[in-house]
């Protein structure tokens, strides 16, 4: 059975592969798969020129720790940057998302993947994630709902949406349509990410 | 003080909603104990040595009467009555059931209230002076920015998962009175000398294993950008701060490992990226905050205190509770009051539901029916005209809310301790009733003066023993409890840490340790010299020796 991902909210087959050396395996020589693939970021600095010769989609895959800046310069050549989370109290991927979709302004697929549960993809969202790869044996069509947890924010984030002291009035009265917490689970409702943004 | 519109009262609602099936899920075996924990604890939820423990959010510890009324009716219908102020002006509940708590948290959401990272790895519930615009010697009503800071802070998605917790406290006064200097971030609200607001910003400060005093990181920073600012700092953190060992991983262990100098030029490298963007506060925004926090409408003429001087002089009680519980207010008339929660054979700090629906009676009839938690675990009435202190007095008197004992030894800052918190090594709460038991002359308590004791059943401090004049730590030895004290320490502009004597105690020595403290102190004072200063002037030496001569057959090492 194919894997499956969150994306734009909606569950997906998942087209890609990652390549991370085992820590036998040499980054400069680790045969590289067919197909979309997404590689740590060793293998990236060795063989950044290769795989962008490929004409399959190239992904990088950034752990904790990792710079964003690195690969600043190339992230118009990515198709996918996956952050990943170790742990998925490790926050660290929350500043990494949020310094690739603001600092340095990347506007393809970022994916959360590793220890990503659903109570923690209404805030990876919010950060600049539009794709999420659950823990493995976690079913991604019941963690779609925590996607609209809420639909009222106070600060700015990557989502695009400014800090609530800049927002209109007429949002807070649309606010006050949610105020019942049940209406909030509504299936049509959509993601905060989906609404201030308009890359991806 | 800050009213919930629609936007505020949607997300508390929404986070009860969450937490409601978060809880759901838990107790269906959806969600395993080790996924949940971080998630109840974002949520102010414990699992304690009894039952869970449920900690409310009183941001920057303001209450209204209203909302106190609604935490007596949880303590009744939830719990055991009552409930237990903490070092950082929120309520605990010590007895409530998981099952129940998503109707505590939406009755809470029902008074504009809830627990949201009142625990966790997380910006926790900001706290400022309890005497915030009423204090004489303040600059700035730090409130209006508390405020601002607590909804930046609200379910900041970028730091829902710091390497441990971050608090920051807010001071506007000349008196730090919120303990700016032992906290992550501590802010001082101040104006240049060309009349602008800005704030200087200590980072680093914090109790615990490791007690430190914060650094300032920067002497003025304005106003506008405070959130852009703070979010420099959690940035360096969240991505810099130790995730390896949690005894590490506080603001204060990276400020120290890297050295104060490279820590402020990280910030400030990160704040140049985000200097000026969209979350740099606007003029429209302090003015619609303030809005909240305009003086109640004072009388403007008070008339003369004659009669309250009059009564000062024919009751030596009602003289006495005024000299400690009474404080000076910048309106004519007026007067702050602290209702002492630090009777003897009570817990420190804790409230019943009966004596929460009387506050909030006095605070209706007295003050504008506002209140504020001390993080001396106190409740204030900010507001009394001084001609109604005597009439407040005897109402508090009769509920054992007027011990005239604010800032002497018996106002003890005490945690639940062994007695109820699963991190405690030692209890902490029958110490503090010992030593108020010994104390309890009163005559003898005002003649010691001015004394700040602290307790903490473990090092997590949460009593902030570090910074008590005697500071005692409860401590396990082979399973058995004992007590190590420290002197000198001291909260305040002038923060210090205090200094451990020596070998610790049995909590049956505690009295008579802290009796032989104070016995040295009297010895050696100058007039007016409080017992801390008479420390700093002629150090351990003395006490140690009284203290050591007394106990010498009890001395374990």
């Amino acid at each position: 059975m194919p894997r499956h991902v969150i994306r734009n909210g909606r569950v997906l087959g998942d087209i890609w592969r990652s390549l991370v050396p085992r820590p036998d395996e040499n980054p400069e020589t680790v045969p590289l798969p067919e197909g979309p693939l997404a590689v740590s970021l060793p293998v990236w600095r060795a063989r950044r020129v290769e795989l962008l010769a490929r004409s399959t989609p190239v992904g990088v895959r950034l752990e904790p720790g990792d710079e964003p800046a690195e690969i600043a310069p190339d992230l118009p050549r990515l198709a996918l940057v996956a952050v990943h989370f170790p742990k998925f109290a490790d926050g660290r991927g929350y500043s990494t998302a949020s310094l690739l979709r603001r600092r340095h302004g990347y506007r393809g697929e970022l994916r959360a993947v590793g220890d990503v549960l659903r109570d923690q993809i209404f805030h990876l969202q919010r950060c600049g994630f539009d794709s999420f790869q659950l823990r493995e044996g976690t079913d991604p069509h019941a963690a779609l709902p925590s996607l609209a947890d809420f639909s009222v924010a106070y600060q700015a984030a990557a989502d695009g949406r400014g800090p609530r002291f800049r927002r209109d009035a007429a949002q807070a009265e649309a606010a006050g349509e949610f105020r019942d917490p049940a209406s909030v689970r509504a299936p049509d409702l959509l993601p905060i990410a989906m609404q201030g943004r308009n890359h991806g | 003080m800050y009213r919930y519109d629609a936007i505020d009262a949607t997300l508390v609602a929404q986070r009860v909603a969450q937490f409601r099936d978060q809880t759901r899920r838990h107790l269906a075996g959806e969600l395993s104990e080790d996924d949940f924990r971080p998630l109840r604890l974002q949520n102010g939820l414990y699992v304690q040595r009894h039952s869970p423990m449920l900690r409310v959010a009183i941001p920057y510890g303001l209450l209204s009467s209203t909302q106190l009324r609604k935490l007596a009716r949880i303590a009744r219908a939830y719990d055991r009555g009552y409930g237990h102020f903490t070092t950082r002006q929120n309520l605990q509940y010590n007895w409530p059931k998981l099952a129940q708590v998503p109707e505590i948290l939406a009755e809470l959401a029902e008074v504009g209230m809830h627990a949201i990272q009142t625990s966790g790895n997380c910006i926790r519930n900001v706290t400022t002076d309890h005497f915030a615009g009423v204090a004489p010697d303040e600059h700035v009503d730090p409130r209006a920015l508390a405020e601002i800071v607590r909804q930046w802070s609200t379910l900041h998605p970028e730091f829902a998962f710091l390497p441990r917790k971050f608090k920051i406290a807010l001071s506007g006064a000349e008196s730090d009175r919120a303990a700016t200097l032992v906290h992550d971030i501590g802010l001082h609200a101040t104006r240049s000398a060309g009349g602008e607001l800005g704030l200087r910003v200590i980072v680093g400060g914090g109790l615990g294993r490791t007690p430190v005093v914060g650094h300032v990181v920067r002497e003025f920073l304005p106003w506008r950008d405070l959130l852009t600012y703070l979010e420099a700092i959690l940035r360096v953190y969240n991505l810099h701060g130790r995730r390896d060992n949690a005894y590490k991983a506080r603001i204060k262990i990276l400020v120290k490992a890297l050295g104060v100098e490279a820590f402020r030029a990280q910030v400030e490298a990160e704040w140049a990226h985000l200097r000026g963007n969209e979350s740099t506060l606007t003029g429209e925004e302090l003015a619609r905050v303030s809005a909240h926090f305009a003086p109640p409408p004072y009388e403007t003429a008070p008339g003369d205190e004659s009669a309250l001087a009059a009564l000062l002089a024919a009751d030596r009680a009602f003289a006495r509770w005024a000299n400690r519980n009474v404080h000076p207010h910048r309106q004519p008339g007026y007067r702050a009051v602290t209702l002492s929660l630090k009777k003897t054979g009570v817990p420190p700090g804790d409230v019943t539901a009966g004596q929460m629906e009387l506050v909030a009676d006095l605070a209706e009839r007295f003050s504008f029916g506002e209140l504020r938690v001390s993080h001396e675990q106190n409740l204030i009435l900010a507001d009394v005209r001084s001609r109604d202190l005597h009439a407040l007095w005897t109402l508090a008197r009769a509920a054992g809310l007027a011990t005239p004992n604010i800032g002497l030894l018996t106002d003890i800052v005490c945690c639940p301790g062994g007695d109820f918190c699963a991190l405690a090594n030692a209890k902490s709460i029958p110490v503090a009733e010992a030593i108020q038991r010994r104390f309890d002359d009163l005559d003898y308590l005002h003649d010691i003066g001015e004394l700040d004791l602290n307790i903490s059943g473990c090092m997590n401090s949460c009593a902030h023993h570090h910074v008590g004049h005697i500071g005692i730590l409860g401590v396990d030895k082979n399973g058995a409890e004992w007590y190590q004290v420290s002197i000198g320490g001291e909260q305040g502009i002038g923060a210090t840490i205090g200094e451990v004597i020596g070998p610790s105690f049995a909590a049956s020595e505690m009295p008579g340790v802290v009796e032989g403290l104070v016995e040295t102190y009297l010895d050696h004072r100058h007039a007016d010299e409080r017992f801390v200063d008479t420390v700093h002037r002629i150090g351990l030496g003395p006490f140690k020796a009284r203290v050591y001569g007394q106990f010498r057959e009890a001395i374990h090492a």
